[in-house]
């Protein structure tokens, strides 16, 4: 199926649209960028990290990136900061601390403004 | 025979008027009549007054509300007479037939009829109980009915009521059927 | 013409037969006085394997036109049924229906509102539903009930409409009167229909759709109502083509608006559903005294046939608009506020006047037509019109 093209989205008249709100295409969430609606974003230490993959199996907006079954990072175009990764890290009794933890958005570590 | 006959059915909820209503209709149907047939329905139980109507007519028919001047009246339930106005509206020259073991003259006595109206009675009650072995008077009255009308025709009537009757019951039940309608046909008085 | 065959049935079960002869997928439906006969012969064709529907037994009418709704965007025929209180329970989804252009096909038997407490007739319910953007069409009879209900999956699946079509019959009036009908077979029927196939289908996923989307914000809401509103314009001739194929199929009458009499009549009535006849019988009576009176059908009330009425009624003398529902705190009811605005148009203004009757199921006896056409002469020969409705036949 070809890419639905709605760059011009602003100038359809009513009968452009597809029927009754229909979207005839399917992920087309990926195209829209929602990065910006962040006020905090995750941090990931990764010497802390377990590879539970919690975090995968609960972001609802599918931004932990995994390769070869590992996570390694988060899609910033499109979390909009949760927070439910944090959430739902398990705490690493070797280490006493969770390796997810939110911090203001604009900063890389924890603690620093 | 007229145009339109319009038949008012009074019975206790239970008794098979609307059953009955619905059967001269086909019967009507099945000699190429049309009809109408409807139960004046309310939230009603086993026992309470209730109405049903017929309609039966060479041509199509439009109307669609109660009857309230009927060519006939039938009564399933004499205790009824006491509780009901039914013969409210009835055209001169209609008929009145009563599920009674009364004869038909001291009943149009007491109805207070003159000669207008006629009264036909039959002990429809009696006559089920002899040959279906249950009060069920709604298969002997309209045998009645076939009689001191004529609006439809006995035995089509009867060819209606086996193939009715042969989707539950076996032969001997639609012969029980069979000799109430006859007998209802034979014993119905007018006056 | 097809070979029909001529039985003895009730309106509702004659409706139960046409949705059965048009073969939905789905049919989610909770029992109602006086539609519950419809929604027991579907779940018995079903049981019996004379259906290959899925029947869902649903929790209420809520929940019934939800299920539709999913059921529909799914990508299924669907058929459902209800009345009054149900009808009431199911508006914002029948909103929904509308809005996705779902082509679900509903029976009403149409029956008046709580409070206080009234199972019998009147056209309450199904005016409630007048402005969701269902087709809305009312029969007479059986025979238009069942007639009808054939030609609504036609024209809800029509590409030019794809919209939720309301087929109605006057409670226990109608769905309860054993009356004389004629129906088709099978094949006929499955034939004159023909084949759903949905354009945007949820279960078809080699091309993935999404449907209930938002439309906020300075999104297009406004622009898919005027979809809406394109699409119900657009189903008067799918309505009306439907129709003359349904007639020359069966030999029976249908038009939007069905008229008696008016060629040249001085007094004329509008009415809707099983009231016609009553009015019709009465007409014809009056014809034999020499009184010109004519009767006016409105078969479809949405879209409402504003055309057809004026080309009815352009030049009559005096017309009575009779409705069976309250507009409250309106200057009329429902279909007198429409017929009235229809003949804005005109030229030459039409004395129109406004009765409310049969509320409830109050009997509609032919004495209150007679009292209608006899005002309609009064008004006809100069006298000055009520100002306001009337209460017809109330104490």
């Amino acid at each position: 199926m070809s890419k639905w093209d709605i760059s011009k989205i602003s100038e359809w008249k009513s009968e452009d649209f597809p029927r009754a709100a229909v979207i005839p295409e399917s992920g087309n969430s990926d195209d829209y960028n929602v990065g910006g609606w962040r006020s905090e974003r995750p941090y990931r230490d990764e010497k802390v990290c377990t590879q539970c993959m919690l975090c995968w199996i609960f972001c609802p907006d599918s931004s932990v990136l995994v390769e070869d079954a590992k996570v390694v990072g988060f899609d910033f175009e499109h979390c909009k900061g949760c927070g439910i990764c944090a959430a739902e890290c398990p705490s690493n009794p070797k280490f006493g601390r969770k390796a997810i933890e939110m911090v203001p958005e604009g900063c890389e570590m924890p603690g620093v403004k | 025979m007229p145009k339109l006959t319009e038949i008012r059915w009074h019975a206790r909820a239970g008794q098979g008027a609307v059953t009955a209503a619905k059967v001269v209709a086909e019967t009507a149907l099945q000699a190429g009549q049309y009809m109408q047939a409807m139960p004046e329905y309310g939230p009603e139980r086993m026992g309470a007054p209730i109405k049903a109507f017929t309609r039966i007519s060479d041509e199509p028919i439009e109307i669609h509300n109660n009857i309230e001047f009927p060519d006939v009246v039938i009564v399933l339930d004499e205790s009824l007479l006491d509780v009901v106005d039914v013969t409210e509206g009835i055209k001169d020259g209609g008929v009145v037939i009563i599920n009674t073991c009364s004869p038909a003259k001291a009943v149009k006595e007491a109805l207070g009829l003159d000669d207008s109206v006629r009264v036909a009675c039959v002990d429809a009650s009696g006559i089920a109980l002899d040959t279906i072995k249950r009060d069920i008077p709604n298969t002997p009255i309209v045998g009645a009915f076939t009689k001191v009308t004529g609006v439809v025709d006995v035995e089509v009537f009867k060819g209606l009521l086996a193939k009715n009757l042969s989707k539950k019951f076996g032969q001997e039940m639609i012969d029980a059927n069979f000799t109430a309608v006859d007998r209802a046909y034979k014993e119905v008085t007018v006056a | 013409m097809v070979d029909q065959k001529t039985l003895a049935a009730t309106g509702n079960s004659l409706v139960a037969e046409a949705i059965r002869q048009c073969n939905p997928d789905v049919i989610p439906a909770y029992p109602i006085t006086p539609q519950t006969t419809v929604v027991e012969e579907l779940a018995k064709f079903v049981a019996q394997g004379r259906m290959h529907a899925e029947y869902i037994n649903v929790e209420s009418e809520h929940s019934a036109m939800s299920a539709s709704v999913g059921a529909s965007a799914a990508g299924a025929r669907v058929a459902t049924a209800t009345s009054s209180q149900g009808l009431a329970l199911m508006w914002e989804e029948l909103h929904i229906a509308a809005g996705m252009r779902l082509p679900i096909v509903m029976f009403n038997a149409n029956r008046a509102l709580s409070a206080p407490i009234n199972i019998h007739c009147d056209h309450s319910d199904i005016m409630g539903a007048r402005d969701t953007g269902w087709i809305i069409m009312f029969a007479e009879t059986a025979q238009e009930a069942y007639d009808n209900t054939i030609m609504a999956f036609r024209i809800a699946e029509h590409p030019d409409v794809l919209l939720p079509v309301l087929t109605t019959a006057d409670g226990f009036i109608t769905t309860h009167s054993i009356d004389r009908a004629e129906v088709m077979d099978d094949e006929t029927v499955a034939k004159f229909v023909g084949e759903y196939v949905p354009t945007y289908a949820l279960l078809d996923t080699d091309n993935p759709t999404s449907h209930g989307n938002f439309a906020g914000l300075a999104g297009p809401y406004f622009e898919f109502k005027k979809q809406e509103r394109t699409a119900i314009d657009a189903s008067k001739p799918v309505i009306k083509q439907v129709g003359e194929e349904f007639s020359e199929l069966t030999g029976r009458p249908f038009d939007l608006v069905e008229t008696w009499g008016m060629e040249d009549a001085d007094i004329a009535i509008v009415v809707i559903g099983s009231t016609a006849g009553n009015a019709r019988h009465v007409a014809r009576d009056l014809r034999t005294k020499g009184v010109k009176a004519g009767v006016v059908k409105v078969r479809v009330f949405r879209p409402f046939p504003a055309e057809e009425l004026r080309t009815a009624l352009k030049g009559v003398k005096a017309v009575a608009v009779l409705d069976r529902s309250e507009s409250f705190g309106a200057e009329g009811g429902p279909l007198f506020l429409e017929v009235r605005s229809a003949l804005y148009d005109l030229e030459t203004r039409v004395p129109l006047v406004n009765y409310i009757y049969g509320l409830g199921g109050s009997d509609v006896r032919l004495e209150l037509m007679e009292q209608v056409f006899s005002d309609l002469s009064d008004i006809a020969s100069g006298a000055t019109a009520p100002f306001g409705l009337t209460y017809l036949g109330t104490r």
